[in-house]
């Protein structure tokens, strides 16, 4: 009984969370709400990825907005394009640029390839910079600043390049998603039932993941590097393909983020950005299965209804509130349901 | 690699998943028309949405302009309000992030239901919110000076568009004799369509461009940059930098040694509010604006009145802050011209309104929804107020595509 609960327990809480999502919240909630409820989705996804990096693996990746922002741009160019018609060309390079479209911007018009890109540019870009990074045996706060001064040199990157990627301002004025007219509340739905349905995903394979041996190879790379170098494997190895999902991951969260917020833009992928996505993490757990997402949720929902009640003292509360999670559960929230879950079952099982 | 049971939960988990995402089935038929409009015109009162930046990097100037609208719904309120219903206004934080304003119109015109929307700052923000306005059939007042080429009908844009800030200060530069100017600005938007104009006009006015430079917006290391101005030794400095790398910009200037005396800087995102900010004294440079709060005209000196009375006497009033009061007394003659706070009847009689604004009477061009305004050049004085050295004299109509002028080629360098 007591393995059962183990094996499956994790299993069940995302099968509630899933019902949650999919079911109940389009069911209750107003669109505008149930498009907020989809943006935390997308922060979630990310966070999932991240309590892969760092909460399993020990990489404080404080730079994931820059995968956010590749999945989230490479999807907005998309849009943009798809907004513009099959031979239109992005309406800001008609306003602030020469009236032409950088080549490299052609590819996006397919669909398919995009959603290609999505998945392959942040892995080929994390493969590359991770095997940089892990064979150098780089790690603890010089990976952390490392990572970080990365989301700050993309966004002055993309705040530089105003005529290819709309710079200060972003992307956005979308019209359809893959033909769906973004105008409609029925597709606006549906965006959101996609993200909600991928969160959903990630977490299964993550929980996957956990259980496999790589899982178990990742923990004992995060609490003694050196002891696993001695048993023959390489940590670099495995550092790698957490950092790669992680990335992986942001990615598909940028790429949802923008149809469903209508924009991207730089403030959505700078430095800021990424430690908001690790706040969340650290306030829901980050060593826990459920903990990133239900963080990133808290935080995105707390972010919104805070700043509606009380427009001018707002981030102080938001302050407030992540002192307080830290002081009274330094595991996050979500330890506090497993407390709170033991102490429930702890009674049962005392009984023969 | 997995056992049994195992596959089995996961089997359901993901059947489970894949069947309710599927559920939620788009429509691509659907004509997306906007959504219905969910004002209620019925009680006694009318809710107005205030939506600025309270926090972030731009809060300082966006609280402004939150000050001013404040002041003018309760001076409405206390003369009977529009058409008669009190103004009830919901104040939203537009968080200094276009994501968060997109979010937050959103929720203004859907969930709070308002009938009209007031603010945003930054370019960024009024991008980010035009799809959602637009989409809803809502509106929305943005009061600052910005790049034009730009016309939604769901926007009424108050502050000045380029033909009447940027093209009045190249008229007067041209007046004044220049002959060669340095052009510095954040690397955004509007620094960038500035320029692209001031260039076009330069080269139609006989003016020598003898440098371009720009700087990210929160960057406040300008050195090198200056460097550059003091080689150039350029007639005027034309400074279209925004926010609070005007303080880094201009403490490199005089440490540099420049001086209004050898190459003054006339700017267009510098007024009241910021000229005692910049940590430097300086006394002899110049702005475009329309307005100042030196303006001579007895609205004027109520708005000035008013508004020391309510916030402090110590606290200057600028240019966006008089065009976001501007806007809510427009708004109510918009609704008052139209008997309906409808946006289709607003927009059908929005030609030619007016408002006795302090900068002088304003009236709303109906095709473009911007508003006539009179261009003014100011040199700052020991006070940090501006006496007024120029003027357009007559209020310029607002051409924010620049059809009429034959210079103008936008897909030009």
């Amino acid at each position: 009984m007591k393995s059962l609960v183990r094996t499956f327990g994790p299993l069940v809480a995302i099968a509630v969370l899933a019902v949650l999502l999919l079911v109940v919240a389009p069911a209750v909630l107003s669109p505008f709400r149930l498009n907020n409820l989809g943006k935390y989705c997308c922060w979630a996804i990310a966070a999932v990825g991240i309590g892969l990096a760092w909460g399993r693996g020990g990489m404080l990746v404080m730079g994931q907005g820059v995968f956010f922002g590749i999945g989230g741009y490479a999807m907005a160019m998309h849009l943009k394009l798809e907004a513009a018609g099959p031979e239109g060309i992005p309406d800001f390079m008609l306003l602030y640029g020469d009236g032409t479209m950088p080549g490299w911007w052609e590819p996006f018009r397919s669909g398919a390839f995009t959603l290609f890109a999505i998945i392959a540019l942040p892995a080929v870009a994390a493969a590359i910079l991770g095997y940089a990074i892990f064979k150098r045996r780089v790690k603890g706060a010089y990976f952390a600043i490392l990572t970080q001064a990365l989301a700050v040199v993309f966004a002055t990157l993309l705040i530089a390049t105003i005529q290819e990627t709309g710079g200060f301002n972003g992307l956005n004025q979308f019209t359809f998603f893959f033909g769906y007219n973004l105008y409609d509340p029925v597709n606006k739905k549906m965006v959101y039932s996609i993200a909600a349905g991928l969160l959903i995903g990630c977490l299964v394979l993550v929980w996957q993941l956990y259980r496999s041996r790589f899982g178990e190879l990742l923990i004992a790379t995060r609490d003694a590097e050196e002891r696993v170098r001695f048993l023959g494997h390489d940590p670099a190895n495995v550092k790698l393909a957490a950092f790669v999902v992680a990335a992986v991951m942001a990615s598909i969260g940028g790429a949802m983020f923008a149809p469903i917020a209508g924009i991207i833009s730089p403030s959505d992928v700078d430095a800021t950005a990424s430690i908001f996505l690790i706040a969340g993490v650290a306030l829901g757990g980050r060593a826990l299965l459920l903990g990133p997402a239900l963080g990133a949720l808290a935080v995105g929902y707390g972010r919104s209804t805070l700043s509606e009640s009380f427009p001018d003292q707002w981030t102080y509360f938001l302050g407030a509130l992540f002192i307080a999670v830290i002081l009274l559960f330094p595991a996050g929230l979500a330890s506090a349901v497993g407390r709170a879950a033991r102490l429930v079952v702890r009674p049962k099982e005392a009984t023969p | 690699m997995f056992s049994p049971p195992t596959r089995h939960v996961i089997g359901t988990v993901v059947a489970l998943t894949a069947t309710l995402s599927l559920s939620a089935c788009g429509n691509k038929d659907g004509d997306g028309s906007a959504a219905e409009s969910c004002v209620d015109t019925s009680g006694d009162s009318i809710k107005l949405g205030f939506l600025n930046s309270t926090s972030g990097a731009m809060a300082i100037s966006e609280q402004t302009v939150r000050d001013s609208l404040t002041l003018a719904a309760e001076e409405i309120n206390a003369d009977g309000g529009i058409l008669g219903k009190e103004i009830e206004f919901v104040e939203e934080d537009g968080a200094s992030d276009p994501a968060v304003f997109a979010e937050k119109i959103d929720k203004l015109l859907t969930s709070d239901c308002v009938a009209a929307v007031f603010g945003g700052w930054t370019s960024a923000s009024r991008k980010a919110m035009l799809p959602v306005v637009e989409a809803n059939n809502g509106l929305l007042f943005y009061p600052v000076q910005y790049e034009g080429l730009e016309a939604s009908e769901n926007i009424y844009y108050t502050g000045a568009t380029t033909n009447q800030q940027i093209i009045p200060a190249m008229d007067f530069l041209a007046s004044e004799g220049v002959e060669t100017l340095f052009l510095a600005g954040s690397d955004y938007v509007f620094p960038r369509t500035a320029n692209k104009i001031i260039k076009q006009y330069a080269a139609e006015l006989g003016i020598e461009i003898v440098g371009e430079e720009y700087v990210p917006l929160d960057d406040d290391d300008w050195t090198t940059q200056v460097a550059k101005i003091v080689d150039a030794e350029p007639d005027f400095v034309f400074n279209t930098i925004n926010g609070s790398s005007n303080v880094g910009f201009i403490k490199a200037y005089y440490e540099q040694g420049l001086s209004p005396e050898t190459s003054p800087i006339i700017s267009v995102s510098i007024a009241e509010e910021e000229a005692p900010a910049m940590g430097k004294d300086v006394t002899g440079q110049y702005a475009a604006w329309n307005y100042f709060q030196s303006v001579q005209s007895p609205a004027n000196d109520v708005f000035i009145r008013a508004f020391q009375d309510r916030f402090g006497s110590d606290r200057p009033t600028s240019d966006p802050m008089e065009a976001a009061y501007t806007s809510l007394y427009l708004y109510k003659n918009l609704v008052e011209a139209a008997d309906s706070f409808d946006v289709d009847d607003i927009n059908e009689s929005a030609d030619g309104v007016s408002f006795d604004a302090p900068e002088g009477t304003v009236t709303i061009d109906g095709d473009n929804h911007h508003i006539a305004k009179t261009g003014l050049i100011g040199q700052i004085n020991a006070d940090n107020q501006f006496d007024i050295v120029w003027s357009s004299e007559e209020p310029i109509e607002p051409d924010p595509f620049l059809e009429g002028y034959d210079w103008w080629d936008p897909t030009a360098e």
